[in-house]
């Protein structure tokens, strides 16, 4: 068995979003962290790793900085890191990056006994598009929304949440799941798996590395590839004093779900 | 010169932070209320690599260095001093001198499952009558064909409680003097061993403090810990290690009391304004990041030293008296600040100054510090 990982890495948006005077978000100002979906997608890996003994690869696209959230992932326990790295790959909306990230999920190496893991969705983007374009590239089942994982044999059976229940599912490898925060609690890095993290294997994939694949041309990746493009970004206008209906009669109480209702809060 | 942490330490420093707010933080004011001992965070620590941080990976260490080390028990002390002092008196106090003098047997029976957290480690040198004065030993250790037999007590013993081996000085010859102390290594089910009374203190309130006792007790020749009748060297060697790790506690309980007043100043409201808005909380925040910051370079330096092979007796000592007294100040500045919430148990910051306090005297008092000073400057 082998577990592949996609990870993003994320501006924190737990503190707070600057915004830069020509409206659009101030990224470099911000902390990164690693998307928290992602989290528990690689704690659904090393889990894995800890009852078969199977191996963990990260992967991950982003610009060079990426490595440090690469090697706190190895430090937590995964065994291999690639980092797809390339100017070709900027400005890519969801079809081109999970064009890349397929190109590179396949150049890990997808067998009989592959699982890829991904988060349900990315606290920055937030469109939760990425895994599943990555399974239809590659050709796989996909699970999305997974809350719990049970491996059996060569098929895995697992717990897909919906809005009110769930849906078990028995899916055979190689697949793709995308994960919840319910699926599980991250393990801490360790000491040892932090003086280790240097030594372990780290690739970096660029664009010569990828080219011979066919889902990577200049005409399918980066913001040339990308079938949507980001028009304007700008920040949501701040929220005015709130407004205070009085009263404890009926037609307040009225007032105040029409009041809801056209804003689409019910 | 460089001021930089490695890549590895950054990232450490990133695992206690984590470590420290979400397993820590919220255990600190019950495990000083109820007095208890946090138990379960040892098992965590252990687990993560720990409690044996910088001992290599052969005998079960995490392979880290000792400035990693004195970063763990900084970043705990910044939210729970007792949680910090567990780790350092298990690790400067017990794993490192088996690790230092240890015979290859010893070593690859007691420091990996010290390292794991499965066995926590004590040190016994303190007596009622041996104190700063720590030649002044009255418990005997006298050789009976295969084993020691020991008798005497300890007192003040950090960790006592729950510890499962312990480093204890005896004297093998008494007309020498500081040349007939020996150390042994003494697990707790040794026939003749028992833990006696709690002592019930101002600070530190989770750290188990205790008497030990030994009557008749039967020690295996081979836990002989280093040559006989060479124990002192070995005590005095080992505190100048556990200093770093003192010193380093006592700057996370200034650094955490520094956080706790810039957090509050900052939202309450006296006069219509902030009171961080008053210079004078500016100026004392200031002096006291400052304080802070200076120990921090002296605990660091000293680790640094410990770690590359260098002397470090005279650096441990500056460090753990600068840092000690530091931090007294520090905290009690911080109860000031909070003004009278901050006299209550409600806020965090009047333990952060009860457990200062214990700094300045524990493995060492500041005047036991001052004396390694100045016979290191040969001043007599």
């Amino acid at each position: 068995m082998k577990a592949i990982v996609c990870v993003k890495q994320v501006p924190d948006t737990s503190g707070k979003v600057a915004v830069k005077a020509d409206g659009t978000m101030d990224r470099a100002s911000m902390a990164t962290i690693t998307n928290p979906d992602d989290m528990n997608a690689i704690e659904a890996a090393l889990r894995l790793k800890d009852a078969t003994g199977c191996e963990v690869t990260v992967v991950s696209m982003g610009p060079p900085p990426a490595e440090g959230m690469l090697r706190e992932l190895l430090a937590m326990g995964a065994d291999k890191a690639v980092l797809v790295s390339g100017r070709e790959f900027g400005g890519s909306d969801t079809y081109a990056t999970s064009q890349i990230l397929a190109a590179a999920v396949k150049k890990i190496g997808v067998d009989d006994e592959t699982v890829i893991f991904c988060g349900r969705q990315a606290i920055d983007g937030d469109t939760a598009q990425v895994g599943p374009q990555i399974a239809e590239k590659l050709h796989l089942p996909q699970v999305t929304y997974v809350s719990e994982i049970e491996a059996t044999g060569k098929s895995l059976t697992v717990k897909r949440a919906l809005e009110d229940g769930y849906m078990s599912i028995q899916v055979q490898m190689p697949c793709l799941l995308t994960c919840i925060k319910e699926l599980n609690e991250p393990r801490y890095m360790s000491v040892g798996g932090i003086m280790d993290a240097y030594a372990k294997p780290y690739e970096v994939y660029d664009f010569n590395t990828l080219k011979d694949d066919p889902l990577i041309d200049l005409d399918t990746i980066g913001l040339k590839g990308s079938p949507t493009n980001v028009y304007k970004s700008f920040s949501p206008p701040v929220k005015g004093a709130g407004l205070m209906l009085e009263g404890s009669d009926k037609g307040t109480c009225d007032k105040l779900a029409a009041l809801l209702d056209e804003k689409h809060l019910i | 010169m460089d001021f930089h942490l490695t890549k590895e330490q950054e990232m450490l420093r990133k695992l206690y932070r984590e470590f420290a707010q979400n397993e820590v933080k919220p255990l600190a004011e019950e495990v000083d209320e109820e007095e208890r001992f946090p138990v379960e965070t040892v098992k965590k620590l252990g687990k993560l690599g720990m409690m044996g941080i910088y001992f290599p990976k052969e005998y079960g260490g995490a392979g880290a260095d000792v400035l990693s080390y004195a970063m763990c028990v900084e970043e705990m002390a910044k939210v729970c001093g007792t949680t910090a002092v567990i780790i350092s008196s298990h690790t400067s106090l017990c794993c490192a001198p088996i690790f230092e003098n240890g015979t290859e047997e010893q070593k690859k029976k007691y420091l990996p499952k010290l390292c794991s957290g499965e066995w926590i480690g004590a040190f016994g040198l303190t007596e009622p009558n041996a104190g700063t004065d720590a030649s002044g030993q009255q418990t005997t250790a006298v050789l009976d064909g295969d084993h020691y037999v020991l008798n005497g007590s300890k007192i003040f013993i950090t960790n006592a409680g729950f510890a499962d081996v312990f480093i204890i000085f005896a004297m093998t010859d008494k007309k020498a003097g500081n040349h007939g102390i020996s150390a042994f290594i003494v697990e707790r089910n040794f026939p003749g061993f028992s833990v006696g009374k709690h002592e019930k203190k101002m600070g530190i309130r989770g750290s188990s403090t205790c008497e030990l006792i030994m009557e008749d007790c039967i020690v295996p020749k081979e836990n002989l810990l280093g040559q006989l009748n060479k124990g002192f060297k070995i005590a005095m060697k080992t505190l100048d290690g556990g200093r770093i790790g003192i010193a380093a506690q006592a700057l996370g309980l200034g650094e955490g009391a520094i956080d706790e007043a810039i957090a509050y100043t900052q939202e309450r409201v006296q006069f219509g304004r902030r009171i961080s808005q008053f210079q004078n909380t500016q100026f004392q925040l200031a002096d006291m990041h400052t304080r802070m910051q200076a120990a921090q370079y002296l605990v660091y330096a000293a680790a640094s030293k410990k770690q590359s092979g260098e002397p470090y007796s005279m650096d441990a000592a500056m460090a753990k008296l600068f840092a000690a007294e530091a931090a007294s100040d520090v905290t009690r500045r911080a109860v000031q600040l909070f003004g009278g919430y901050g006299y209550t148990r409600e806020y965090p910051v009047e333990r952060m100054m009860r457990d200062a306090k214990i700094t300045e005297i524990y493995e060492g008092t500041s005047e036991v510090q001052r004396m390694v000073i100045s016979s290191h400057l040969g001043v007599k």
